[in-house]
């Protein structure tokens, strides 16, 4: 099997490289070379999944001989961690990237084979040219067995058991996390290698963007789903309470995430006006590059994160590439201005290409604030010789007014026409939307009051007139439908939600974006949160809630080798009972366990915390807890020096015999057992954080909102189809005539 | 006024208000930005008000009532040892041996007085050069 995936991934490598140099040839005018070089890329894609699947078995199979199963994996690894371990490696990291690409690649190069003759070949040699850097890393670790990039290699010597996954990432969540933001990465490669095609063929119209727009907001999806996991993760597993710290690691996936939002929205702008031709290739080709350095942040170690994953041996070619994209893109752009140029200007400031352009400026520079502060330490360590860090207040101080302008400009985009408005047609498109957000400014202003929080009173204003706004454009357009066809009035808003996917999906996305910020200002601005030191028996108050400490709770798994020490809380509120939280600390000894110490092995090893909590659509109430062991530290320690006083008369053919292996075992779990008892009799106090974040699930709800309005929006349609072929044939008939510039 | 100095005027306002909001970031950023020291560093500094990003090994720890005391070194185990104080959330990965980054204070007492919640334990990873270190497991992003 090893040799099966070994022998896929070479040739997906030597595959790669004949798809780039026969797309090269082609670029000079031979068909036959660019279809040979779009199969070959068909051909890397099968290869790579042949070599994926090979891995997978490995994994499944828990076959040890090979290192990347011993060190990421074990036979008691429940089998989704098994199926998902994969990325949690570098090796396997580098293969989920030219996995995805390769799919990718093939998905597009099969949709453009009848379009785009002169851009194509080029667009091939990119995508080509991508993964001949991912596969070569790769395949060069077999040379430099140190750098740890080749997924195959032989783990010497064989070790008897796996080191297995470690215990924070055994959760749902983070299982699915990685894969979502390298394909997020990974699809913003393909309108990047378009638009590079389009520029060296100075075929600048916005035929490129059409191909590739799906491609863009696929990525988009990906990425917007990774974000939202990780953010879940840390709520459910890291025991601080929140979802977003402003972490390196996070900032470098939210930063082409903002870019690439924005070149979501100016492609649009070129399409309909043909304008925004320099900004849009900037923008892929800066996206691009963002993408490659999120991919490198994790894996370098240059800046001090929750995440680091010390120094890796793939950074310097990686930061190889990004300079390459960057020089070369910009090179290219600058060399390309003359055809980028365009003759048309922005009518008014007050049309639906002007709010376009402001919602670039504001997403673009909401990317460079959190770029900024994100390499902060590496700019000031230049500039002053000091290192100093950003924190969550600097982040929030230029990212809470940026979001609240985005979501005021998520309301005004609709209501604005393209060119310009007319004072009358603005003011009969603003007026109920205006007057429902001055109804809401006023019952908030009694109900909450301003001066709690003036940005999250501002954020619920603004985000009542875009929701208004948006719900004002699915009243009128249903309106005018039934009008045009009549029927009923669904019928009327399925027909016109269908016709126009796009618009409707992205304002459904727009919906979900401001149901999700309004669940963040509401949770970070309104949140009650105390830490608490607690016996069983033990009540305090929190806010209005009082929390009472029931009894302790004991969970062993054997196969996980996980002691779960947990606290079972009442929560009541004024003498009603309001639920019941069970947060609990999870030990594992898997990873660490110290042959002569098998309690203490626990207790060394990586703890996780469960997090106790119940979900309602106004509020959360969240629990962490972390027992007080420091009582049972004597216990532990005499215990596990009578186990090494026993286990040192044996001899090591004793040792070696299976029946007392056995013995040794279940004198192991007794142990553990024992402890457990002693917890459940004699419980310590706990320290207990207890939350309660108000609206935050609306968070979790926005993004998944915005992610279905954007799936609807790519759904292919026969109209779209039809509509397609049509400008297709517009634009050739207009260049036949000779009265349309390019 | 024709519509190319209309253009003119409004690029030349748009730039000196990017303009302003840079100067805005970046004058914001370093009179906010924390400096990293390392243990050894804070301790020749000597008591003072000003904020340190605190980055260190742990050698030893314990815990009383609601709060948490631990010595700390510096990175490559040199240098004076350094006692921290303090409170709030202890992440899961928190042990000896384990570098930690903290933000507080230099106590009069010689005691780093470490802001609430600031205790950030970092993960080792399976790419550190430290593979003899059996506790040494991966982490993903």
């Amino acid at each position: 099997m090893s040799a099966l995936g070994s022998a896929a991934l070479i040739a997906a490598l030597a595959a790669a490289v004949y798809a780039a140099a026969a797309a090269l040839i082609g670029t000079r005018g031979d068909r036959r070379w660019v279809v040979s070089a779009r199969r070959s890329i068909y051909a890397m894609c099968g290869l790579m999944v042949v070599a994926v699947a090979a891995i997978e078995v490995l994994f499944v199979r828990s076959d040890l001989s090979v290192a990347l199963v011993a060190e990421h994996s074990s036979s008691t690894t429940p089998l989704l961690y098994k199926l998902t371990a994969l990325w949690g490696s570098q090796a396997g990291s580098l293969m989920l990237w030219a996995f995805v690409l390769s799919i990718a690649s093939a998905a597009v190069l099969y949709l453009t084979r009848n379009r785009h003759r002169e851009v194509v070949p080029w667009a091939t040699a990119v995508l080509a040219g991508v993964a001949i850097f991912f596969l070569g890393l790769m395949v060069a670790g077999t040379l430099f067995p140190g750098a740890e990039s080749w997924p195959f290699a032989a783990a010497s010597p064989v070790p008897a058991e796996g080191a297995g996954l470690t215990p924070l990432l055994r959760h749902p969540a983070m299982a699915m996390h990685p894969p979502m933001l390298y394909s997020g990465y990974v699809f913003f490669t393909i309108p990047f290698a378009f638009a590079i095609g389009a520029l060296i063929t100075r075929r600048l119209d916005a035929s490129w963007i059409r191909s590739t727009r799906r491609f863009a907001l696929v990525a988009w999806i990906f990425l917007s789903i990774g974000l939202a996991l990780g953010a879940r993760w840390s709520y459910s597993e890291l025991g601080w309470g929140g979802y977003w710290a402003w972490d390196p690691v996070e900032n470098a996936a939210l930063i082409p995430w903002l870019t690439g939002t924005a070149f979501l929205h100016s492609i649009m702008v070129q399409e309909r006006r043909g304008m925004l031709r320099v900004w849009n290739v900037s923008l892929i080709c800066a996206t691009f590059a963002l993408s490659l350095l999120g991919t490198f942040l994790v894996r370098s170690g240059v800046l001090q994160s929750i995440h680091a994953f010390g120094e890796s041996k793939v950074g310097p070619p990686l930061l190889a590439l990004i300079a390459v994209v960057v020089i070369g893109s910009t090179v290219l752009i600058v060399s390309r201005l003359d055809s980028l140029r365009t003759e048309r200007r922005l009518d008014s400031l007050f049309s639906r290409e002007a709010i376009f352009l402001l919602n670039n400026v504001l997403l673009v520079g909401l990317a460079a604030v959190v770029a900024w502060g994100t390499f902060f330490p590496l700019i000031s360590e230049a500039v002053t010789g000091e290192a100093s860090s950003l924190a969550a207040p600097w982040f929030n101080r230029y990212a809470t007014p940026l979001a609240i302008l985005l979501v005021l400009f998520m309301g005004i985009g609709p209501l604005v026409a393209w060119r310009r408005v007319t004072l009358t047609g603005i003011a009969r498109a603003i007026a109920v939307p205006l007057a429902a957000t001055l109804v809401a400014a006023i019952a908030l202003a009694l109900a909450v009051g301003i001066a709690e929080s003036v940005t999250a009173y501002l954020l619920f204003c603004v985000a009542t007139f875009a929701l208004a706004a948006v719900g004002q454009e699915f009243w009128r357009g249903t309106v005018a439908r039934r009008r045009l066809v009549g029927g009923s009035r669904a019928a009327a808003l399925g027909s016109l939600l269908t016709r126009n996917r796009r618009r409707y999906g992205g304002y459904v996305a727009h919906v979900g974006l401001v149901l999700a910020l309004f669940g963040v200002a509401a949770s970070s601005s309104f949140q009650t949160s105390r830490d608490l030191r607690l016996s069983p028996g033990d009540q305090a108050p929190v806010g209005d809630f009082t929390i009472s400490y029931e009894r302790p709770t004991v969970t062993i798994d054997g196969g996980e080798q996980k002691l779960a020490l947990g606290a079972v809380l009442d929560v009541s509120r004024e003498g009603r009972h309001v639920t019941t939280l069970s947060p609990s600390r999870e030990y594992y000894s898997g990873a660490v366990a110290e042959p002569d110490a098998p309690l203490r092995s626990f207790f060394e090893g990586e703890a996780t915390s469960e997090v106790g909590r119940t979900e309602s659509f106004s509020r959360d109430l969240w629990s962490a807890m972390q027992p007080d062991l420091s009582g049972f530290d004597r216990v532990i320690d005499s215990r596990d020096r009578r186990y090494a006083e026993a286990l040192s008369g044996l001899s090591g053919a004793e040792l070696a015999d299976p029946r007392v292996q056995a013995v040794i075992a279940q004198a192991q779990g007794q142990m553990v057992r024992r402890l457990a008892d002693r917890y459940l009799a004699d419980p310590p106090p706990a320290e207990i954080r207890f939350n309660v974040n108000p609206f935050v699930v609306w968070f979790w709800l926005g993004v998944i909102v915005a992610v279905g309005g954007a799936l609807f929006a790519i759904w292919p349609t026969p109209e779209g189809r039809r509509r397609r072929v049509s400008d297709v044939y517009g634009a050739r008939l207009a260049r036949e005539l000779g009265g349309v510039r390019q | 006024m024709d519509r190319d100095r209309k253009r003119k005027i409004r690029l030349g306002v748009a730039l000196a208000v990017a303009v302003l909001l840079a100067v805005a970031l970046v004058y914001t950023s370093f009179s906010a930005g924390t400096e990293a020291r390392e243990p050894s560093e804070v301790l020749a500094a000597g008591s003072s008000a000003e904020t340190y990003q605190l980055t260190g090994r742990v050698t030893s720890y314990e815990r009383d009532g609601t709060g948490l005391e631990f010595d700390i070194v510096d990175r490559d185990g040199g240098g004076e040892v350094l006692r921290v104080h303090y409170t709030g959330v202890v992440p899961d990965p928190f042990r000896e041996g384990r570098e930690v980054i903290v933000t507080g204070h230099l106590g009069a007492d010689g005691t780093f007085m470490a802001d609430k919640d600031s205790l950030i334990t970092k993960c080792p990873s399976k790419f550190s050069d430290q593979v003899e270190d059996p506790t040494n497991v991966e982490f993903v992003d």
